[in-house]
């Protein structure tokens, strides 16, 4: 059956119990040497090695600077697909016909991983930082278009009829209507892409890219070199945590602003 | 009417966009063959894969292989991951232990286990099945909690009230009232098992649609890749409709129940 909460002393007790275990039974495997250590190193190993990583270089560079590499592609993918997707998904939004004429292609389009555009992006953009932009471009552009057609959609339309009653041309009803109503969905939106954008970087730089944290972990997994792996699985965790974090703020204070 | 008329765009959207393909690759060459297949050179790719085969099988073996892999790691992380999500719904004690691990494991996308699988597991199918059992776990777990949690307070106390025993509970009350959110996990669990094997076969393969594209991408073989696409998107798209008839069956069953 379903408890009541927990206190909060009980709650933290059995959390350190949880991730004693975690840590512990890890710990175990690998020091006990029942999985070779060289396959799953101990936590302190993947630590220790993580702090060697900031300053030691790895795959010509050291982790903060495959980390900047990665940010750079990043920003540059999702920057694109915000400037593509919002005003695109706004316009589906406003006008019924190109509403009609492209959700059919997207919809198709959804079932294609954004993973399965690395040969075309590659092929028509190069390894550096165009294919892999393309990639996460591909991965954080249909939650921004969704989201900014939904809340375009989603508009009063007593504030939509107001505007036409009023006589505003469908450019100022579009930046001062549709815009700042949907602005909650778009902003919400904005978060699964980042989410989805950094996923599909990671996947990128895996399988096409000559820099960046996931070129050192392939780079690490054909040297086997599990500690390093581990560190750069750990250093993807944190950045993408950062970016949420970041964004839920944001998201937070616009929505504290419009007293939602 | 609406319906019908979004179906009459649909469709010439479709045929304008054909016309289109044609337009731009083999009647005026705006774009080159060897950025984007001309309409015959997929129909020619499309007949090499299905007659003799490409990347050492055909198209049906490769096909065959992937969408196996998704479905044995789906279902894995399927009978894993919801009993876990039901359990710390109900037990706060549970989800007190777990949810500090999780909160470790949650933010690292999926994608960025694949060098660690290919390093534990090597190429073959038990690497693949691996990441996207991670990959399709998290979902199942967060929706099949987020469920139990939505349940009404009342239902739960008129259960508890009428002495319905433990098994009991979690069969006919924990499940069916968890299952549209269950539902929603599964779709997106579904989602992120075929991004992540197209993702883990593209980074390395013995077989499967990835080493496909790969393959293709290597040789610039631009028919090819389309191929491999168009083959990823439709496997996609039958799974995700299937699960939907899964859906509709479960949750009609579940609505009459409630009646």
């Amino acid at each position: 059956m379903i408890d009541q909460p927990l206190k909060l002393r009980e709650t933290i007790a059995y959390g350190l119990i949880g991730l004693g275990l975690f840590l512990g039974i890890w710990t175990l495997l690998s020091v006990s040497g029942w999985i070779p250590r060289q396959f799953l190193p101990a936590p302190l190993d993947v630590i220790t090695r993580f702090v060697a990583l900031l300053t030691t270089p790895f795959a010509g560079a050291t982790l903060p600077q495959h980390l900047l590499s990665s940010f750079q592609r990043y920003l540059c993918g999702m920057l694109l697909a915000a400037i593509v997707g919002i005003p695109l998904g706004l316009l589906m939004g406003r006008f019924r016909l190109l509403d009609d004429i492209l959700s059919p292609i997207f919809e198709g389009l959804r079932f294609i991983a954004p993973i399965a555009w690395v040969p075309f992006a590659a092929l028509w953009f190069g390894t550096g930082i165009g294919g892999p932009v393309m990639i996460i471009f591909a991965g954080a552009f249909p939650p921004c278009l969704i989201n900014s057609y939904r809340g375009a959609r989603f508009v009063d339309p007593h504030l939509v009829e107001a505007s036409q009653m009023l006589g505003t041309g469908h450019l100022r009803a579009i930046v001062e209507v549709l815009l700042p109503a949907s602005v909650p969905s778009i902003v919400a939106g904005l978060r699964v892409a980042a989410g989805l954008g950094w996923q599909s970087l990671v996947g990128a730089e895996l399988i096409v890219a000559a820099s960046g944290v996931g070129f050192m972990m392939v780079q690490a997994q054909a040297n086997v070199s599990t500690p390093t792996v581990m560190a750069g699985m750990i250093a993807i965790g944190i950045a993408g945590m950062l970016i949420d974090v970041l964004l839920r703020h944001g998201e937070a204070m616009i929505r504290r602003r419009r007293g939602l | 009417m609406i319906g019908r008329r979004r179906t009459a765009i649909g469709f010439a959207t479709l045929a304008i966009l054909i016309l289109l393909w044609f337009a731009l690759t083999t009647w005026t060459g705006i774009v080159s063959a060897g950025r984007f297949p001309r309409p015959a050179d997929f129909w020619f790719s499309l007949v090499q894969i299905t007659t003799r085969g490409y990347a050492g099988g055909e198209l049906f073996t490769h096909a065959l292989h992937s969408l196996v892999l998704v479905v044995v790691g789906f279902s894995v992380a399927v009978t894993t991951g919801v009993p876990l999500g039901l359990w710390m719904g109900w037990n706060r004690r549970a989800e007190a232990a777990v949810n500090p691990v999780f909160l470790i494991i949650r933010p690292i996308p999926p994608l960025a286990c694949i060098p660690l699988a290919i390093l534990w597991l090597g190429l073959g199918d038990a690497a693949k099945i691996m990441v996207i059992w991670f990959a399709a776990f998290v979902p199942s777990v967060i929706n099949s909690f987020s469920g139990v949690r939505t349940i009404e307070r009342p239902i739960i106390e008129a259960a508890r009230m009428l002495g319905t025993p433990p098994w009991r509970f979690v069969a006919e009350i924990l499940v069916p009232a968890a299952a549209p959110m269950i539902f929603t996990g599964l779709r997106l669990s579904l989602q992120a098992a075929w991004t992540t094997l197209v993702a883990a076969e593209l980074v390395g393969a013995l077989v499967g649609l990835g080493l496909v594209l790969n393959m293709a991408q290597q040789d610039i073989y631009p028919g090819m890749i389309l191929v491999g696409m168009l083959a990823v998107g439709v496997l996609g798209f039958a799974t995700t409709w299937l699960l939907g008839g899964v859906e509709r069956r479960a949750l009609a069953w579940n609505m009459a129940a409630e009646r």
